[in-house]
């Protein structure tokens, strides 16, 4: 019901939420998320994956959120390869009746893909390439839908 | 314990290749870790802080005293950062 792609080209996020809507009148609230690049410092990004398994993990993390919530459909689309600041990387649409919903299950889903999805983030400076280490806030923000179910 | 072994990030440029098949005397991931740095520096460093790693076990997330598979895939792997 949510759909998941994993891929290296741009997104539109107009199309996409059109899609999910298209030739249906029961859908009342779409929310969507869309993560991008940030710039500063950082000249670019290269996002590596696990092939294998992060379609099979954002399923799994799309059907949980399916689980929890009525929702009426929804897309995730998540790029890897080199990025430049200002790039979208991320991109989760949730289709449901009503807002609360909708807003809910696209937090969730973000949560639980920032720490449970095999995605590696290396930044490019001026001076050197490094790796992005894991941030403890991403844990605490996924661990408060395990306190709090739905 | 025959093992495909994958490698991702900084593990992966630690031991210099991105994955390899090998026949390792270990029953648990954590058994794979001790094994490996024997073998060299590379290993070694890769895996000198194992709080640092992550593992995946046939896909799915597994913790270090998870036991092995003849024949499983095992990824080793710093905490995600996609998103």
């Amino acid at each position: 019901m949510i759909s998941v792609r994993v891929q290296t080209g741009a997104f539109d996020l107009g199309a996409e939420t059109r899609a999910l809507s298209q030739d249906r009148t029961d859908i009342g609230a779409i929310a969507s998320f869309v993560g991008l690049v940030r710039g500063g410092e950082i000249e670019a990004m290269t996002l590596e994956h696990y092939p294998a398994m992060t379609v099979k993990a954002l399923e799994a993390i799309a059907a949980e959120a399916a689980r929890r919530w009525p929702l009426l459909g929804g897309t995730v689309i998540h790029r890897h390869g080199r990025l430049l600041p200002g790039d979208p990387i991320v991109l989760v649409a949730i289709a449901a009746a009503h807002r609360g919903d909708a807003f809910a299950a696209c937090e969730f889903v973000m949560d639980y893909l920032k720490t449970g999805a095999p995605f590696w983030k290396k930044e490019e400076t001026a001076a050197e390439s490094r790796w992005v280490e894991a941030k403890t806030e991403d844990d605490t923000a996924r661990n408060r839908w395990i306190q709090h179910q739905a | 314990m025959k093992l495909d072994l994958l490698y991702f990030a900084w593990v992966r440029e630690r031991i210099g290749i991105d994955g390899e098949t090998r026949d390792l005397a270990a029953l648990t991931v954590g058994e794979v870790l001790t094994a490996l740095s024997a073998l060299g520096d590379g290993y070694a460093s890769a895996f000198a802080e194992p709080h640092r790693l992550r593992f995946a076990l046939d896909q799915d997330f597994v913790d270090a005293d998870a036991p092995l598979r003849e024949g499983a895939e095992l990824a080793i792997f710093p905490p995600v950062t996609g998103g």
